[in-house]
């Protein structure tokens, strides 16, 4: 149990989270706006990175306009869903919705290897395969590319919302009635929450997509973003910054010493642990608005 | 005309508080119940051992879960986890030698004991937070399974069941599908009662507004505890029933993730909180794309659908994706609503407006 190992584990975990953290971006950034739990954004990335993949493979397209490409698909697919899907559930109760998502993670599983192809697909982003070597500590490449790419997502969104646009999503994701009394189109907020939430996920999509291929098991990305979302707080940004890290570093450090020993298997338990444990003690997350009820 | 009636009208408590206030369901009810008495003499061995025996438990699934959510509205996205507890407990019992009746009520009790304990999220939060919590409590006792050989045997084992006999008819055969009949009438007539009872009534006090129960004086701890207990102990029977009477084995892949999607899929498809829907929802969910598969194969075969084969292998599940989208989109109460459209548009044929 050299001190090596622990940094290397610790190191790779917080990247990885910060990976985390931009699939569940997406999540946070439709729930901050319009309330509903978006369980289908783990087929969201599955899809963005399916699309980034065709422009670039396919079709040919370099690589950064393939990715932009994928980015105003994915945005309008976002806008779709909201218009014809998520729209009409308004007022609907939450196991409507939340089982609509899912229906459409089931539906877009079916579709996107349907259409392109089951087997996995590689997408090359140009990041090299040989580890960064710093002392005796292995960092993996695309995960730090990866990293670097969530921080700047996160903190892209953390800027959107201090324009005037993002000052709207506030005021829908405060109040959806005293926006619409003030002028606010609300239905046009929440579409573009949708919409950039499919443009964050063609980010993952392709970061994640050039690091393990490009398949259906993208959309299991669904659950660490969900534990990510429920510990930072379902409507906080922030919240997606840190509790990013933290399930990135305990998915990383606690298997890399438990796993060994029960053979294999722990991250998603610790996963689910953090899951649980933040809703049993803290259930709207580290940074989340606390919701009031009334009778 | 068909009911013999015209519309539905009380004038005593009596006839308002009956199971069947229309006699024609009555005799309807009697009718399907003699035809499955009587199915295997009429029906294939291969549709009644693939299609109708895991359609009943199934159903007695679904009807576990729609007390759970439709009835008591706490929402559970973990429940094949709770069918694997009963079918792993079920599975050990009958091995150490306990007769099957007794292993039976023993899964059923240990399950709802741990059910329970999923249920404890309940009393700290609902909604959203309770479809994550259970959630995450599907893969906590998934993992537990595969990785504790005391329980699964190994990693990647199957546990075979052993031949046990159900009140000193040995299970098999014909026996199976009587057994999942026998439970799926057992669960049958126990939901639709329970909503007469006392406890019943609490169990929808809690589902409309748990503040307001807890205000006319029910107990939202007690009531949300018990709603977890009896719900997890009808589906870890039929998660036991399952196993001996359907798999005739177990794996931990049986009860994973995607089969509680399922389960909840099955009871919004029929209709949360009916009787007739659970039934409904789960044919609709576990026959509709099997058929689909059939005969997507069989165009394949002549030649009709010129798709490329990845596509037709993940037809099924794109179907089944569509298949709960369009329903929450459009028939929100599911097949039991539109059961219930029909009939009432019969009960008053050939006029045309009904009062209930």
């Amino acid at each position: 149990m050299d001190i090596a190992y622990f940094i290397e584990l610790l190191i790779n975990g917080a990247l990885t989270g910060m990976m985390y953290g931009l699939a569940a971006l997406g999540i946070v950034l439709i729930y901050k706006s319009s309330g509903v739990p978006n369980l289908a954004q783990g087929a969201m990335v599955m899809l963005g990175a399916y699309f980034a993949w065709i422009a670039a493979a396919q079709w040919g397209i370099p690589l950064p306009f393939a990715i932009a490409l994928a980015v105003v698909g994915m945005f309008l697919f976002g806008l779709f869903t909201e218009r014809f899907l998520l729209r009409r559930m308004v007022g609907q109760p939450i196991i409507m919705i939340v089982m609509l998502t899912l229906g459409l993670e089931i539906l877009l599983r079916g579709l996107g290897p349907g259409l392109f192809g089951a087997a996995p697909k590689s997408l090359d982003i140009g990041i090299g395969l040989a580890p960064i070597i710093i002392g005796d500590v292995f960092i993996n490449r695309s995960y730090l590319v990866g990293a670097i790419v969530g921080v700047i997502m996160i903190g892209l969104a953390l800027l959107f919302f201090r324009t005037r646009l993002g000052t709207k999503l506030r005021a829908v994701s405060d109040d959806h009635v005293a926006s619409w009394s003030v002028g606010i189109s609300v239905e046009r907020a929440i579409a573009i929450s949708w919409g950039l939430a499919g443009a964050s996920a063609v980010a993952a999509g392709v970061m994640w997509g050039s690091v393990q291929g490009i398949d259906w098991t993208l959309s299991l990305l669904l659950f660490p973003a969900v534990a990510v979302v429920i510990l930072g707080g379902l409507d906080s940004i922030y919240g997606v910054l840190v509790a990013g890290l933290i399930v990135g570093i305990l998915g990383s450090v606690i298997p890399g010493y438990v796993d060994p020993i029960v053979g294999g298997g722990t991250r998603d338990v610790v996963t689910s642990l953090i899951i649980l444990l933040t809703i049993i003690f803290r259930p709207h997350g580290i940074f989340g608005r606390e919701d009031i009820e009334r009778v | 005309m068909f009911y013999r009636l015209s519309g539905v009208h009380h004038t005593r408590y009596e006839t308002a508080r009956q199971i069947w206030p229309v006699p024609t369901d009555r005799r309807v009810v009697y009718i399907l119940l003699a035809l499955a008495l009587a199915a295997p003499l009429y029906l294939p061995d291969l549709y009644l051992s693939s299609y109708v025996l895991p359609w009943l438990v199934w159903s007695a699934a679904a009807l576990s879960l729609t007390l759970l959510m439709g009835i008591a509205g706490q929402l559970h996205f973990g429940f094949a986890a709770v069918m694997a507890i009963g079918a792993y407990s079920s599975i050990h019992l009958a091995r150490a030698g306990v007769p099957f009746e007794l292993a039976l009520i023993g899964a059923g009790v240990i399950t709802a004991v741990i059910g329970t304990l999923f249920g404890a999220a309940a009393l700290r939060v609902k909604g959203l937070y309770l479809v994550m919590a259970t959630l995450a409590m599907q893969y906590l006792v998934d993992w537990v399974i595969i990785n504790v050989p005391a329980i699964s045997g190994g990693a990647q084992a199957t546990l075979n069941t052993p031949e046990v006999s159900f009140l000193f008819m040995p299970l098999s055969g014909t026996g199976l599908y009587y057994g999942a009949l026998l439970w799926a009438v057992i669960v049958t007539v126990f939901v639709l009662n329970i909503k007469r009872t006392s406890f019943g009534r609490a169990l929808v006090a809690i589902r409309d507004k748990d503040y307001a129960a807890a205000v006319i004086g029910v107990n939202p701890f007690k009531y949300k505890l018990l709603a977890f207990f009896t719900a997890s102990f009808l589906g870890g029977i039929s998660g036991a029933v399952l196993a001996f009477c359907y798999y005739q084995a177990v794996t931990p892949e049986q009860f994973g993730f995607n089969v509680s999607i399922q389960l909840v899929a099955m009871v919004l498809v029929g209709g949360l909180g009916s009787v007739i829907g659970a039934y409904l929802g789960a044919g609709f969910v576990l026959l509709a794309p099997m058929f689909l598969t059939n005969a997507v194969a069989y165009l394949a075969v002549w030649g009709v659908l010129p798709l490329s084969s990845s596509l037709l292998a993940h037809i099924p599940l794109m179907v089944y994706g569509l298949l709960i989208v369009g329903f929450i989109l459009f028939e929100p109460l599911g097949l039991a609503k539109i059961y219930d459209n029909i009939r009432k548009y019969f009960l008053v044929w050939p006029f045309r407006h009904t009062q209930s």
